[in-house]
């Protein structure tokens, strides 16, 4: 039977929710109440567990800790492998704190097949989780592609109408990136002799090894995050998308792009990664300034927080690589942990804020059914508390300091200016353009006069969502009034990351 | 110094806030004002005892009050820097803080967001508190948007007007254009000297001087000028310098009160603050420097005039705000900080006492802001008519007035400069006193003098304003007569900010007009022998004759210069050319992008392009649609689970 102890805490926060989720499906539909309370207690207590992780963790080491090893495939020498350390922490715990607004807020909103519906999401939630905390690469490969299925099907059952349009395309990008992703790793495998994620980050490899992995890997992670140009399928996924849907997909699954480029590109391909660098740097520099104007022309405005993600996923990417050029222009490494540890902030900081934006659209979407900006007008006057809200968390996006999303770009900018001088012009400018697009979607849709008579019919906010909103509200202005702790989990997990990527791969002689 | 109480200064504003906000239907109307006064009055007594004690000795408070964050070594605190020049600026902002609070009990009293009103006038206190009281760029920074973004919710706060939520986006923007400059400025700091906090920073201010910086290829720039100048776009902003002025007599669309405590007395002059606080830093770049001194002495011109022309009582107050900030932004840029802040002071309470006699004249007038409807007011709200008066004659500078002091050392410090572009900025200052003159007498006669031009709406419900509005004026009245005589001398000449301000002294101008000091009195009587008192009686007895005795006049001279008439009735068109030129170009590139780019190129012929490709995409699309891919979904799930699991009970 399985055996759960208090060292198979991970392998708990994997599959409680998995196996939830397979409970609820078989609670049924037509026990839809009994359904929603047990998803809703099952992702609560998988919230919980990460009590015993956090309270647990020793963010003194950059190890692994909580590590559950045990052979899976023999035949392939692929193991059950999981740890945590400070790198994958913070994005396990805000994978389990999102999932429960998530349920929360479709509980009366979903009326198709809710019990489905709650237990994809407890399903996905197992699985991404999982990707998290999967150190065998076959593992967090299997991970990786079974949490796409459920986010098909809640974007294909419950999406909108060009639904099949949206998941294809989001099936064939995803797709095209984890084939290579794929073929990388049998690559590392034959070369290592097994799928240890650690054992690919020690094993030396030739430039031109590298340079052929890190693209094979760049393609599969830009995807994800995405990275112009590989981005056009994400503001399709959203629009089509359940409020749900967009939130975890914003919040969570954008975030593995991000992930992947910190536990697999950098430290496996070091030496490619300095040579490339200056590709993924251009590319976030273009996410920030060009989808930052393109955000602005949008009039759909879930198109319009889709592009915000992408440009503010730019701070990602761009903290991320900077080591290498600060290296070059200061002769030291010192602030390339500022952008490692900026791009971290900005990964959990994002998924709170676009994934609170994601839920303020879907409370007026399920009102006057529209996601059109010019639908809307004056919602203050009928709607004051969610007024509130959309302020702060528009306010939020634009990277106001006491909010979280001021904390990573903050300090993505600080450590660009020791790059390059440009980078930090280019990055700044989301200064002036996020503030453009989002206050201006504030403008048009939140103040002025009632704008029509169905507007004036919108109700204000009821307890469930205030509550949704205001824990989101709460977290957001925790982390931008004292992000102190957060950093402190990630710091040795980042310091041995740059001591990773300092040191050359290629074999001697 | 008692760090708890330090630390209740703001936070005591802050706690009323969240109380008048979050629960304002539950204390009601009477409960929010009380406690917010209670706030804001608390803390001005703390600040008032705090500056007492560094008067008398007691050495400046350095300290942190916890850790907001450490990264690479990099600690970034929230901390409290308690010096002279930060208590002056406390007490300025409390005190007007704690005035317009009681005056916004009358002004705001009809109005259904009272209790939403009070919670964001504290909450903008406590914002302003911290930005002066930070010993750090990170909280400098805090402070400075949050301001911004109080300033946004107020000149919003009639939200359902459409000029008001134009004017807060705009405002806020405008703002994020000089955010950015400051930004880099502040990146750069931590990039030279790797320290955000003040004193580290300010200790490495001579070495940075010697470095050099390549931004454009072949060009080395001195490091301490670019991070200057980046640091001074953010006080361009904030302070309202051209060309980023724009958003100011826009945010004139929020009620009254607030354009007196934010945008005339506390918030935009926050750009001035920070440079005066900066000065470790700024007086190592003369080119920095110059460029202050060049842009501060073009907008106390160049507003000026169009101060000249408006008839809204509001706007010409904010367009000599615009102008004093600029006077205050000249004498930074000639090194004398202590001036600046001198003037900031005394401007922060006449030009508050102006902003709220036009409110209390606008309020009496049944919110009628246009001085062609005035005339004659004198007789009807006298108490008023002499507030006003007085804020009139300390803001052209009349001798023993308060304005005249800080005037007038800030003209003869401008006087003395050698800077490259000081003898501009000495035209420029002294022209203004014209200007000034001009226009601030001709808002007293249109408004106060002549006959009465109300309408019949207005003079049916006329009443004049009660104490609760008529209190703070005097409360105002008596620092904006009499504040520049008794201090003068000790904060100019006395060595009254200490190690707060640094001034090279090869630039040290302020020490040069002390050797003519010889007492406050003296001063105002020496005056009768210099240009600009002259300016001044001339420019109020231009405004008479032509306000009073010969209208017809100024309509003459209107037409015969109609294109200059025209120039300054579009204020320059920066306005146009922001609208339609910058918005306009911003939104159709966004268009570009996103059709073009995305759409034509990404999608179009990356994605959907090759022939093989959508043929996949179509049979993929007719296998989805019939069903099959859900239940492949299905069984996949069902599969790897099984999988797992199996492996997982296995052992």
């Amino acid at each position: 039977m399985l055996k759960l102890n208090a060292l198979s805490l991970l392998s708990t926060l994997v599959w409680l929710p998995i196996g939830g989720g397979l409970l609820t499906l078989l609670i049924g539909d037509s026990r839809a109440q009994v359904a929603r309370w047990f998803a809703l207690l099952v992702s609560i207590a998988t919230l919980l567990l990460c009590v015993p992780l956090y309270q647990g963790f020793d963010h003194s080491t950059a190890v692994f800790q909580f590590i559950e090893r045990m052979p899976w495939i023999r035949q392939l020498h692929a193991e059950y492998y999981l740890g945590v350390d400070g790198i994958s922490l913070p994005l396990i715990v805000l994978t389990a704190f999102m999932t429960v607004p998530v349920l929360i807020a479709a509980w009366t909103v979903i009326e198709k097949r809710p019990a489905q519906y709650f237990a994809a999401f407890l399903i996905l939630e197992g699985l991404m989780i999982g990707v998290f905390c999967a150190m065998d690469s076959l593992l967090f490969y299997f991970f990786w592609e079974a949490m796409l299925i459920p986010m098909f099907l809640i974007i294909g059952i419950w999406g909108g109408p060009r639904r099949v349009y949206a998941t294809l395309k989001f099936f064939l990008y995803t797709f095209l990136g984890s084939v290579l992703m794929l073929v990388a790793l049998i690559y590392l495998y034959l070369k290592a002799g097994e799928y240890s994620i650690a054992g690919f980050q020690s094993l030396p490899l030739t430039l031109v090894e590298q340079r052929w992995i890190f693209l094979a890997f760049l393609v599969a992670f830009a995807v994800k995050v995405p990275m112009w140009p590989v981005h056009t399928w994400l503001p399709d996924a959203h629009v089509e998308a359940p409020t749900g849907g967009s939130v975890i997909l914003a919040a969570i699954m954008l975030k593995m792009g991000g992930y992947g480029l910190l536990r697999f590109s950098l430290p496996m391909t070091p030496d490619a990664s300095r040579e490339l660098d200056w590709l993924v740097i251009a590319l976030s520099l273009i996410a920030v300034v060009y989808i930052g104007f393109v955000a602005l022309a949008q009039t759909d405005m879930k198109k319009l927080i889709a592009y915000s993600s992408i440009a503010h996923m730019g701070f990602v990417t761009l903290g991320a690589f900077l080591a290498f050029d600060i290296m070059a222009n200061t002769g030291s490494t010192s602030g390339a942990v500022n952008g490692l540890d900026g791009a971290m902030v900005q990964m959990i900081s994002h998924g709170l804020i676009s994934g609170a934006l994601f839920l303020c659209i879907g409370v007026m979407y399920d009102r006057l059914h529209s996601r059109e900006i010019s639908a809307y007008g004056g919602v203050i006057n009928v709607m004051p508390k969610f007024a509130a809200f959309m302020v702060f968390f528009g306010l939020a996006n634009s990277g106001l300091p006491g909010t979280s999303g001021f904390v990573g770009e903050f300090l993505v900018i600080l450590a660009s200016f020791k790059a390059n001088f440009w980078y930090a012009f280019l990055a700044a400018t989301t200064l002036i353009l996020g503030a453009a697009y989002t206050l201006w979607l504030v403008k048009r849709v939140i103040f002025g006069p009632v704008a029509n008579d169905q507007v004036a019919k919108m109700s204000d906010l009821n307890g469930r969502e205030f509550l949704v909103l205001g824990v989101l509200a709460a977290a957001v202005l925790l982390i931008g009034i004292w992000p102190a702790p957060l950093v402190q989990t990630m710091e040795a997990s980042v310091r041995h990351l740059l001591e990773q990527i300092t040191v050359s791969k290629i074999p001697v002689g | 110094m008692n760090p708890q109480l330090l630390l209740a200064i703001p936070l005591l504003p802050l706690a009323a806030a969240i109380i008048a906000g979050l629960a304002g239907k539950l204390i009601g109307r009477t409960g929010a004002a009380l406690i917010t006064i209670a706030g804001v009055a608390a803390a001005c007594v703390l600040s008032v005892q705090v500056l007492w004690a560094l008067l008398h000795g007691a050495p400046p408070w350095n300290a942190p009050v916890y850790t907001w964050l450490v990264s690479d070594n990099v600690s970034m605190q929230v901390g409290f820097l308690v010096d002279r020049l930060t208590a002056l600026m406390m007490v300025v902002v409390t005190f007007v803080s704690l005035c317009v609070h009681v005056y916004t009990m009358g002004y705001m009293r009809d109005d259904p967001g009272y209790q939403r009103f009070f919670a964001y006038i504290s909450l903008f206190t406590f914002s302003m508190l911290m930005l002066v009281m930070a010993n750090n760029f990170m909280q400098l920074f805090f402070g400075w948007e949050a301001v911004g973004v109080v300033s946004y919710l107020l000149i919003g706060f009639w939200y359902t007007r459409p000029s008001a939520i134009f004017a807060n986006l705009k405002a806020f923007l405008v703002n994020r254009v000089g955010d950015f400059g400051f930004l880099l400025g502040i990146a750069g700091v931590l990039y030279y000297t790797g320290s955000l906090d003040y004193q580290t920073a300010f200790s490495w201010a001579p070495g940075i001087a010697a470095r050099t910086m390549t931004i454009l290829p072949g060009h080395a720039w001195s490091a301490m000028t670019v991070i200057c100048i980046c640091l001074f776009i953010g006080a361009m902003g904030k302070s309202a310098q051209v060309p980023l002025h724009v958003w100011l007599p826009d945010s004139m669309e929020g009620p009254t009160p607030i354009s007196a405590l934010i945008h005339a007395a506390t918030m935009v002059t926050a750009g001035i603050f920070m440079v005066a606080r900066m000065s470790p830093l700024f007086e190592y770049s003369d080119t920095a420097l110059s460029f202050v001194m060049v842009i501060g002495a073009t907008t106390a011109l160049f507003m000026g005039f169009l101060g000249i022309i408006n008839n809204d009582i509001k706007r010409v107050v904010a367009y000599s705000t615009l102008s004093q900030l600029g006077y205050m932004t000249v004498a930074l840029g000639v090194s004398a900080y202590s001036v600046a802040i001198f003037h900031l002071m005394t401007h922060a309470f006449f030009k508050a006492l102006l902003f709220l006699t036009a409110g209390a004249v606008i309020v009496a007038m049944h919110h009628e802001q246009d001085m062609r409807k005035m005339g004659g007011l004198r007789h009807r709200m006298p108490l008023t008519y002499w507030t006003s008066v007085i804020g009139a004659l300390a803001l052209i500078g009349t001798p023993f007035f308060s304005g005249f002091y800080s005037k007038d050392a800030l003209i003869e410090a401008v006087g003395e400069s050698h800077r490259y572009g000081a003898s501009y900025a000495y035209f420029c200052v002294v022209a203004g006193v014209f200007v000034t003159a001009f226009y601030t007498f001709r808002m007293i006669f249109m408004t106060f003098h002549g006959e009465e031009r109300l309408d019949h709406h207005a003079k049916e419900h006329f009443h004049d304003v009660g104490w609760d509005m008529k209190g703070p004026l005097v409360a105002l009245a008596i620092p904006s007569l009499l504040i520049g005589f008794f201090t003068i001398e000790p904060v100019l000449f006395n060595g009254y900010f200490g190690s707060a301000i640094r001034v090279l002294e090869r630039n040290d101008v302020v020490a040069e007009i002390g050797r003519e000091f010889h007492g406050a009195a003296n001063f105002a009587l020496h005056s009768v022998l210099s240009l600009p008192l002259y300016l001044a009686i001339a420019g109020v007895v231009s405004a008479w004759y032509l306000v009073l005795k010969r209208p017809a006049l100024a309509t003459s001279i209107q037409q015969r210069f109609s294109w200059l008439y025209r120039l300054l009735d579009n204020k320059y068109y920066f306005d146009w050319f922001n609208e339609n030129v910058l918005a306009r170009s911003s939104r159709a590139l966004g268009y570009g992008l996103w059709r073009g780019g995305d759409q034509a190129i990404i999608d179009g012929v990356l994605v959907n392009g090759s022939a093989g490709a959508v043929g996949w995409f179509a049979g993929v699309a007719r296998a989805l649609q019939s069903g099959f891919l859900y239940s492949y979904a299905f069984w996949m799930i069902v599969g790897l689970v099984m999988l797992l699991g199996w492996f997982l009970v296995r052992l």
